[in-house]
Order: C-alpha cells, then structure tokens, then sequence
C-alpha cells in the first residue's frame, strides 16, 4: 500500500535535462536549481507545511487544555487520560497512519489526527504541571480577596502556568513540524513531498533543500514562542 | 461588571456566637462554641499554641472555611446569609506568606479588589497612589517593579496596601509578620499600630506569639488545644489575672515584665526629683524598659524627661513594682 502512497508524490523529480552539470551530477546542492523552483514547489511547500503545523497544534492545544483544566478541578482524571494520550504517543507514526487510512483515507484529516495525537501527551502534562505549580498562598490569597474560581483560572492560574504551557508548545511545535514531514505518506502536502521524492530518486538538491526548510521552520517558531513568551511574562524575568 | 462588597465604610462589630468547627472524622472540634465580641475598631488578637484553632476561627470570619454549627455576624449580619465572593470583598486579608501575585506588578496587585468591584481608572489610580504612600513605599517608583524584585518587609507592605484597597471595615490577619525580621517586624508593627489608629477597622490578628498579642492587641483571645476559649480580655488584665494556670503558663512567668511594657512612665505617678540626676529616660519610655534601665546601672531610682530633655519627675524601683501591685 504504501508504494501506492510513495507513486503519488511526484512534482519535484527534476527534470535532468534543463538543470545543467550540477543537476545531472547530483551534486550536493545546487543553488540555481532550488531558485528556478522555490516558487514553484518549496514556497508552496513550506506553506503547506506551516498550515499542517498550526492546525495540528491549535487543535492539539484546545483538546489539552480543556483536558488540563478538568484534570486541575478532578484528580481522578488525570491518569485516564494521561494514558490515552501515552498511547497516543508511544505508536509509531507511520504505523497509526497506516491504522487511519482505511477509516479517513488518504486525506488532510488522517495526518492531522496522527499530528495532533503526537502533540496531546506534552501539552497536557505542562498545562496541568504549570498550573498545580501555582504556589498555595497565592491561591489562598485570590480566594480571600473574593476572586471566584472562574476568576482565579483566567487572573491568576493561567498567567501564571504560561511560561511552562510555553515550554510544551515548544516542544510540541517542534515534533510537529518534524514529523509533519512523515505525512507526505499519506497526502501530498507540506516539505516532505519532496523530501519523499529526493529520496525515491535519489536528488541532494531537492533532499537538502526541503530538509534544510523543515529545520529553518522549526528553529524558527521556536525562536518567536520564546519572544512571544518574553514579551508576556515580564514578570517571570527578575 | 461591578459588584459590590457586603461591607463597606465604618468598622464593624464582629460577634462570635457559639462558633464551631468540626472536621468529619477527628473526636475534638477545631474550633469549640467560641464566643466573643469584638467592638467595631479594636484589634483582637487570637493567640494559643498550635492546634488550638486560631486560624480556623480567623478563617469562618471570611468563609474559607464554613461554620459548622453557630454563627459569626458582622454588624448584626450572618456571614452565612452572604454571598461568599462578596463577603470576602468587603473584608482585607493579609497572611504570613503574603500571596502576592508574582506576574503582577505593585499596582497590579494593589487594584486586585477595586478591579473586581469595577471601579474605573482614575479611582483606581488615586487609590493606590494613597496606599502605596500609607504603607510606606513609593508610589512612582515601586509601583511597576514585579514582587520578585522587593524585599520581604516591602512585600508585606504591598499585602498590606492590596489588603486596605477597598477600604474593608473588616481586616483577617494571619501571622502577617512572622515570616519577616526582627527589625523590620517590630517596623512592620509600629507601623501598623500607627495605620490603626488613622484607619479604624476592626481587626482579627492571629499569632502564636504571645509578646505580639500584647503589643497589637486591644483585646486577646488565648484558644486552647481543641479550640476552647481559654480567655479573653485586655492584655493588661490577662497579664495581671490569669484566669487558670493554662493562660498563666502560656504568657509566662515573666508576666509582670510583660505587663510592665504595656505602661510608660507618662502613666504613672512620679517622684520629685531630688538629689543629682545620674540615669533619665524619655516619658513614653515603657515601665519594663525603665526597670531594664535602673537594674543594668544598679540604680535604685531614674528621672523622666519631657520631649526637650527637661526632668519632669522620678521613678523608682518601688514605684514601678507598685504598679504591678495595683
């Protein structure tokens, strides 16, 4: 089946005869090539990749949180659901794209839900450590003053959880946008269609290329979670 | 969305009727029928060893925790016939480890209660520049620094200014300076003493220190293990009149210093002076002190000065251990 899936990324296998010496070659990277086709496949690649990734984490954010915040109100639930999302994680993913497929085909769907499956376990567990390390004389306080709890959770238990929910999208940012690259199996979507294809052809170029983008991409939204989080916790810096 | 405290204004009358609190499980009560009366703008100190049932009693004033049986009333109202959030808004709150919110600056956490109460900005703002100044720091330039970045004294005087921000006629104070340094507590507490008497609110103040009960309070409760009331009264009179040899061994056998501390020499009646002046101490010296004074000199007799060093009497240790006798 999955050579059914690998025949269907086929874009970027390079057209040899208009790409010069260094294409024919397959040298390690060549710099003439990758223009001629950012615009055509890697932009809209990277793109792809992006919306993959967002997707996956917003969804995966908004199930944690609301996971989280019943975990915080219930002890009990904490284990459950700590084990749901442990399973989720511990399969490999191309097997549980493999489990998917026959229920969501090759769709967008079946990728996102392997995604947000990888992102559930991490963020929960910082949501929910982030917020039982609000220390109980700031809660005893809240509550003295006359804070109701709805208020305490936005006021105080919130903010104060933000720099490790920060911490565990981080992490789930970054393994998302790694293993959105895994999709390319089952949809022809993001920086690991070429990714596959370099591989199947073999080519350097397009293998580096995309690659080198999936990196750049991770590195980056890592880099813009810390300011975001620098920028709203000013508190945390003294 | 405003709405507002229980209580506002003027200090309130704070009755404890037959207060219980018992926890499922445990044979004793935590808190057993106390009953008292705290007039409207006394400070009353709940003081007792440990298990005794102080902060629990502290605590059903503001239902963190519930009575069980009986009631409290604040101003002839049952706290149990009001809304929880707005009880609490109407009463400051001050604990030993302060709680100040750590992702809010000094402001921030000033305007915690008026904030709630929908009080617009400029309110606001004039509020916490009068309490940052009443308390003692610096309204521009402590106002946006982060708790992390304050002392512990300047910490609990933030506690202080969030605890007074909607002026409450009821403030609950647990152990608020116990975690902080002699100096700086001794500071804390003449500072307080002083807010006070500007302010009148009606205070509960909890301790284990029986020293500090003395010197904050205008009346004492001492609670005994299982939460019974053991005493209570003015310092002076718990001092002089242990009513059982619990309250007599819990303030101490140095009872009679303690006692000695709460009078100065301005209250009582002076010798001429006669012969030279070897030692002299201001009248608002405190009689413990001046004893100190005489005893540390091997003096038998001391003169009192008025605020321009001019002698006004003599004191002796005579006259002081008549005092005690009174």
């Amino acid at each position: 089946m999955s050579g059914a899936v690998l025949a269907q990324s086929g874009p970027v296998i390079p057209e040899f005869g208009g790409g010069g010496d260094c294409v024919r070659q397959n040298r390690t990277f060549c710099w003439g090539w990758f223009s001629d086709h950012w615009g055509d496949t890697f932009r809209p690649a990277l793109i792809q990749h992006v919306e993959l990734t967002l997707i996956a984490v917003a969804i995966g954010f908004a199930i944690a949180l609301v996971a989280a915040l019943v975990a915080h109100r219930r002890g009990w639930f904490e284990t459950p659901f700590t084990l749901f999302a442990g399973v989720l994680y511990t399969i490999p993913s191309l097997a549980l794209f493999q489990l998917l497929v026959p229920i969501t085909g090759l769709t967008v769907t079946t990728a996102e839900i392997a995604l947000v499956s990888y992102t559930l376990l991490i963020l929960f567990r910082n949501i929910l450590t982030g917020l039982r390390g609000v220390p109980p004389d700031v809660r005893e306080a809240a509550r003295g003053m006359g804070l109701s709890e709805r208020q305490i959770l936005w006021r105080v238990e919130l903010p104060l959880a933000t720099p490790a929910i920060v911490a565990g999208l981080r992490v789930a940012v970054v393994t998302v946008i790694s293993l959105a690259t895994v999709a390319a199996f089952v949809v022809d979507k993001g920086l690991g269609g070429p990714i596959v294809a370099a591989i199947a052809a073999p080519f350097n170029t397009a293998f580096l290329a995309a690659g080198g983008l999936a990196v750049a991409l991770a590195l980056t939204c890592d880099a813009l979670l810390v300011l975001a989080q620098r920028a709203f916790t000013p508190w945390a810096r003294s | 969305m405003s709405e507002s405290p229980a209580l506002t204004g003027e200090a309130a009358e704070i009755v404890f009727d037959e207060a219980t609190k018992r926890y499922p499980g445990r044979a004793e009560p935590a808190v057993d029928a106390l009953s008292i009366t705290i007039p409207a703008g006394e400070i009353c100190v709940l003081v007792g060893p440990s298990g005794g049932g102080k902060t629990t009693a502290m605590k059903m004033v503001n239902r963190l925790i519930e009575i069980t049986s009986g009631d409290i009333r604040l101003d002839e109202r049952s706290v149990r016939s009001l809304d929880q959030t707005q009880l609490r808004r109407g009463i400051g709150y001050v604990i030993q480890q302060i709680g100040l919110f750590p992702h809010m600056t000094v402001a921030g956490n000033v305007a915690t209660v008026p904030r709630l109460l929908g009080w617009d900005r400029g309110r606001i703002e004039a509020r916490t520049r009068e309490l940052l100044e009443l308390v003692g720091l610096d309204p521009e330039g402590d106002r946006g620094r982060y708790p992390a970045q304050l002392s512990g004294g300047q910490r609990q005087r933030v506690g202080l200014a969030r605890a007074l921000a909607a002026d409450p006629p009821v403030m609950l104070m647990d152990e608020p300076f116990g975690a902080i340094d002699p100096i700086t507590r001794e500071r804390l507490q003449d500072e307080f003493l002083r807010l006070h008497r500007e302010l009148r609110k009606t205070v509960i103040f909890v301790t284990h220190d029986i020293d500090e009960a003395i010197k904050m309070g205008d009346r004492i409760a001492i609670l005994a293990e299982g939460g019974r009331l053991a005493q209570y009264d003015t310092p002076d009179e718990i001092l002089a009149h242990p009513g059982s040899d619990f309250v007599a061994r819990f303030v101490g056998a140095d009872r009679g210093l303690k006692r000695l501390s709460l009078t100065t020499l301005r209250d009582i009646e002076l010798e001429p002076v006669n012969g030279s002046v070897e030692l002299s101490a201001p009248l608002d010296t405190s009689l413990r002190d001046a004893l100190s004074l005489m005893l540390t000199h091997a003096g038998e007799s001391l003169v009192a000065t008025d605020g321009e060093g001019r002698p006004v009497g003599a004191a002796t240790i005579e006259s002081v251990s008549r005092t005690l006798a009174s």
